[in-house]
């Protein structure tokens, strides 16, 4: 029975990803431009005029976040848009006939959101070596910081998608919670700036962990320690794949 | 022979309290082509879609060739394909990967998955479009794609949701042979159809639910002999003022030359031609006048409409 819940968890990852590599022009290329004009107005022509953040050239602080950003709304994004569009033509039903367990379900929708995080992060990251050197502090904390980013935020798409009953809900939680969060995550600025009253509200931003374990990995600077970062985002997995799967084995939003 | 589907007190109240199903029994036995026949909202596509764990159940139990759907699941799923009634597959997916991707879920191997999904798709006379993305398909090669789909994985057991719904009747025809075919390579299968026609045609046993009950379940010449008498319709020419003077047949003219009979089950027509043979009156063709299962699905369904009437008005009183 595992390699057949290994075949079918292979099948679910291939088919997200031939369903966002089908229809690359709106997955892949928007978030591709959007980054390039952060990297020309943000790095470019505002970004000499900041000076330094954090000890680097302000294009140099702002690149880590750029591709966590892309990272995490592109994670978001694959699995709440795939998964609500399975409920909404009923292709869900082709998953829930099949003896396919509710874990590799969600592995798999997961696997599919990683997979577009990576390969959008990748392409962003192409994008940014045209305005910065890249460096890379230490390769095991980029790598494992961008995973388990994608992982957590796919998560949270999931969670939206079983939730979801019309095409507005699935874009409330990106617009009204997920952008503000990311853009006070510290993406643009270093929370040294703040006042000490709203460094310890952005610490409860669970975005601020993520991108400064991955400016970390890249550049060796970060606000957080980054063992806390680590022990906040496996928490955050932790609850969120617990809740995900009870929502599954219950049949919330998608069992009659 | 042992028990493909057998359902035990079964039952399905909705969040707003409708009772889909009041505790209903029903077994088929494998090999069987059987039809669950019933009126729209009789509880069909409930009953499918529970077996199918497509619908949480409130009560009862569900046993897929032994393997009971609370306690062995996999197994039960493994030996069940579906074919639901709604088109329930990704339109922008092409028609090889829809079904490929259907046999992944049951795990197997990517290989054997495509040489089944080929092997279905000619089968079923897709195989000229498994390239295409599955919204360029009619609504009959469509319908002919889930039950590729539902075969992929080669289960025991079958069950089709009114697969004929909207398919020409050639179509439906060549349909027919293809299931046949299936249930002899011995395979099971339950069908919900709205063609009366086709549960006479293609099923050995039926079972008719309205209202989350069943009110028959039997063979099916059982079940037509339970009818009480049968209309014929014959054309007819010579003295045809005569011809409704049949004894011991109610008959009627009815224009452009037809003479109804309504012929009792304990009479042979061999009588009735002698008399018209008597009178002067030449028989060209015979046909029924309406389909003998639907004839016999019209009066159950009616007399339970009557007797719920009754008692809700001695409730009311």
């Amino acid at each position: 029975m595992l390699s057949a819940n290994w075949v079918a968890f292979q099948t679910i990852v291939i088919k997200e990803v031939r369903r966002f590599t089908r229809i690359w022009p709106q997955t892949i290329l928007p978030p591709a431009i959007t980054m390039t004009l952060y990297f020309v107005i943000f790095g470019n022509l505002i970004g000499p005029r900041i000076g330094e953040m954090g000890g680097y050239a302000y294009m140099d602080f702002i690149v880590p976040g750029l591709i966590m950003m892309s990272v995490i709304t592109n994670a978001y994004a694959n699995v709440v848009s795939s998964f609500f569009g399975m409920k909404f033509q009923h292709c869900i039903e082709e998953l829930l006939v099949a003896p396919v367990p509710n874990y590799i379900i969600l592995l798999g929708y997961v696997g599919g959101g990683v997979a577009r995080g990576l390969a959008v992060g990748f392409i962003v990251t192409l994008v940014s070596l045209w305005f910065t050197d890249l460096q890379i502090h230490h390769l095991g904390v980029v790598i494992s910081v961008v995973v388990l980013t994608a992982v957590l935020f796919s998560l949270g798409g999931f969670i939206n998608a079983v939730y979801a009953n019309k095409f507005d809900d699935i874009s409330i939680v990106p617009t009204f919670v997920l952008t503000p969060l990311t853009y006070l995550g510290g993406v643009f600025y270093s929370i040294s700036l703040l006042p000490s009253f709203w460094q310890d509200v952005s610490l409860v931003n669970p975005i601020l962990y993520m991108v400064n374990a991955f400016r970390y990995g890249l550049l060796g600077v970060s606000d957080i320690n980054i063992g806390v970062a680590y022990g906040m985002i496996l928490l955050f997995i932790a609850i969120l794949f617990t809740f995900s799967l009870s929502l599954l084995n219950r049949g919330v939003g998608i069992r009659n | 022979m042992s028990t493909a589907l057998a359902i035990e007190s079964l039952r399905k109240v909705y969040g707003n309290g409708f009772e889909a199903l009041k505790g209903i029994n029903l077994d088929v036995e494998e090999g069987d082509f059987f039809a669950l026949l019933g009126p729209n909202g009789a509880g069909k596509s409930t009953t499918l879609g529970i077996v199918s764990s497509l619908v949480n159940k409130t009560s009862g139990k569900v046993r897929v060739f032994g393997h009971d759907i609370d306690t062995d699941l996999v197994k039960a799923k493994l030996n069940l394909g579906v074919v639901p009634q709604e088109f329930n597959f990704n339109q922008f997916e092409k028609v090889f990967d829809i079904v490929v991707t259907q046999a992944g879920y049951y795990g197997i191997p990517a290989k054997v998955a495509r040489s089944n999904a080929e092997k279905y798709l000619t089968e079923l006379g897709l195989w000229e479009k498994h390239d295409q993305p599955a919204r360029m398909l009619s609504g009959g090669m469509k319908r002919r794609l889930m039950i590729a789909r539902a075969l992929v994985h080669d289960p025991k057991l079958i069950i089709l949701d009114e697969p004929t719904a909207g398919v020409d009747i050639e179509l439906r025809r060549s349909m027919w042979t293809f299931l046949t075919n299936v249930n002899r390579e011995g395979r099971t299968i339950i069908l919900t159809t709205h063609y009366l026609e086709e549960a006479e045609a293609l099923c050995r046993n039926i079972a008719i639910i309205d209202q989350g009950e069943i009110l028959e379940h039997a063979n099916k010449r059982d079940l037509l002999r339970k009818l009480h008498n049968e209309t014929f319709v014959l054309d007819i020419a010579g003295n045809l003022d005569q011809a409704p003077m049949l004894q011991g047949y109610p008959a009627r003219l009815t224009g452009d030359g037809q003479l109804e009979i309504d012929v009792a089950s304990d009479l042979s027509l061999n009588d009735a031609f002698r008399q018209l043979d008597s009178l002067g009156v030449k028989v060209n063709s015979m046909r029924t006048k309406t389909n003998r299962l639907e004839e016999l699905f019209i009066r159950l369904v009616s007399e339970e409409k009557k007797a719920n009437k009754r008692q809700e008005d001695m409730a009311d009183a």
